[in-house]
């Protein structure tokens, strides 16, 4: 409750310091509006449904790419560990994309699949994939043999082993690129939705550059305010429980 | 408390016989002989003590028991069957703990009785719970890996062992890393639960004193490549207490031998 409060007044003093220099008129009240115009838009725009819509549909393309992308990656991240020849090859192509900016993933999905969700799919899924992979080997390779040595003197082997002991042994390394890979997707799907207009759907990406194109600055950090919120719930509600799981089990905790 | 006949009944112990196993690997660009033509035979129920320095191989020979390392030459036979695995009838203690953090004191002894077939999941948890009673760990149920001591670790990976109700219990250096009093108590308990059990013990140590004070019978390795250089009877009663002057009359003994059979300039090359 006191770390709760002691934020509440960090954030509340942030809002009191734009408003004094709001007041001060050092800018223009175009380029910085007061934090209550801001609130007006949020408020207008939650009124009129285009902030939950808006909200939705991003959410629904980047839960959609996500989960893809980890159904995708974690196996191919275990087989990569396991096979030399996969680790050679698949793990080799998985190092490189991972520090390719996944940004640059957005002309090559506009010219493949045109302004569709398809694009959008895409760009997650690769902003998700290879990370995945790349923690996913990486944390078994970290795994202790000793510990597949111990499993198989109880009777267990081949895929029962790799189930029971080696993923959840390398459960820490994969919980970690899990949550890059929601850094890595998160930021792509942004890129994506500023990049290019989808009549399939109006994502907050959308709302950010026509915010631009109209010179409302108030709906540009309005909507900046809701992403960086989606981003603060999306680290307490996903991961935070499964770092606490973690901490409490492996003793890693301060 | 109505147990298992999984406990109830009289746990057995079976015969080994290791005969003629070989055994080199690489270690880096250098090979190792680990092992050159090795035979020992094992009784039902006996505790044997497996002793030399570091790279005689003796660890390698526990492998090759254990079935989780396959011999270049030569078999080895549990009561007569040859090993070409790993067994629930062979269960290891290994130096380090080697207890899986992710689960709690009581799912780590479960773990090898989860993979038990006949036993239902109320009856794989009274075995359980009798095994953590009997290295008295009875309060530590749900405690997880990393609140253990590294004495109440090694008691756990103890019960872990014992719980699929081996005929066979291999112990490698399992005691090396504990402080001198930790150790002394777990000497105690495993004479006791030895004695209770009746298991058949193969025990790898450097240390001759913890040989000595467990052992029926001690096997003294040298390295390089790895052979065995001598047997020792030990007919102490029991239980013994390794601070004893008896005991230590028979390790001045064991250990002088051993310093015979390593030559200063094979230890030097460790």
């Amino acid at each position: 409750m006191k770390r709760f409060l002691q934020a509440l007044l960090f954030f509340v003093a942030m809002g009191l310091l734009w408003e004094a220099l709001f007041r001060a008129r050092l800018w223009s009240p175009v380029l910085v509006p007061s934090p209550v115009t801001v609130g007006q838009y949020l408020w207008e725009a939650l009124r009129d449904g285009t902030l939950a819509s808006a909200i939705l549909v991003t959410l629904k393309r980047l839960l959609l790419g996500y989960v893809f992308g980890l159904a995708l990656g974690l196996p191919l991240g275990l087989l990569t560990a396991r096979f030399r020849l996969l680790a050679d090859t698949l793990g080799l192509l998985a190092l490189g994309l991972q520090a390719l900016p996944s940004v640059c993933w957005v002309p090559l999905a506009l010219l493949w699949f045109g302004q569709t969700e398809a694009a959008m799919f895409f760009v997650v899924v690769m902003g998700t994939l290879w990370s995945v992979i790349i923690a996913t080997d990486n944390g078994v390779r970290n795994v202790p043999p000793i510990y597949a040595r111990a499993a198989r003197t109880m009777g267990s082997s081949g895929l029962h082993t790799w189930l029971v002991v080696i993923l959840p042994a390398a459960l820490p390394f994969i919980v970690g690129g899990m949550k890059q890979g929601w850094a890595f997707a998160w930021r792509s799907l942004m890129a994506a939705e500023i990049y290019v207009t989808i009549l399939s759907g109006f994502g907050l990406g959308h709302l950010l550059h026509y915010g631009r194109e109209l010179n409302a600055m108030e709906q540009v950090i309005g909507i900046m305010l809701v992403l960086l919120v989606i981003g603060l719930l999306a680290d307490k509600i996903f991961f935070s429980p499964w770092e606490r799981f973690l901490h409490r089990r492996w003793g890693t905790a301060k | 408390m109505n147990l298992p006949s999984e406990i109830a009944a009289e746990a057995l112990s079976s015969k080994l016989s290791v005969q003629g196993v070989s055994k080199t690997y690489r270690s880096g660009a250098r090979r190792v002989h680990a092992l050159d033509n090795v035979s020992l035979e094992v009784g039902e129920g006996e505790f044997v003590c497996l002793v030399g320095p570091s790279g005689c191989g003796k660890s390698t020979l526990l492998s090759v028991i254990a079935g989780l390392d396959q011999a270049d030459a030569g078999q080895v036979l549990t009561d007569g069957a040859p090993v070409v695995g790993p067994g629930r009838d062979r269960m290891v203690m290994f130096q380090e703990s080697a207890l899986f953090p992710w689960l709690d004191a009581i799912g780590n002894v479960m773990f090898g009785l989860r993979l038990k077939p006949g036993l239902d999941n109320a009856e794989r948890r009274k075995v359980a719970e009798y095994y953590l009673h009997l290295v008295g760990l009875e309060k530590f149920h749900h405690a997880f890996v990393h609140e253990l001591s590294g004495g109440m670790k090694q008691r756990v990976a103890l019960a872990r062992a014992l719980a699929p109700n081996p005929r066979v219990l291999l112990m490698d250096e399992p005691f090396g890393a504990l402080d001198a009093l930790t150790r002394e108590q777990l000497y105690g308990d495993i004479q006791r639960i030895w004695q209770q059990r009746k298991k058949t013990i193969v025990f790898v140590t450097h240390n001759v004193r913890e040989a000595v004070c467990l052992g029926d019978r001690v096997v003294l390795f040298s390295p390089h490549p790895g052979r065995i250089r001598e047997q020792f009877k030990i007919d102490l009663p029991r239980p013994r207490d390794i601070n004893s002057v008896e005991l230590a009359r028979h390790a001045t003994a064991i250990t002088a031998a051993l310093k015979h059979h390593v030559r200063p300039e094979t230890e030097a090359g460790e």
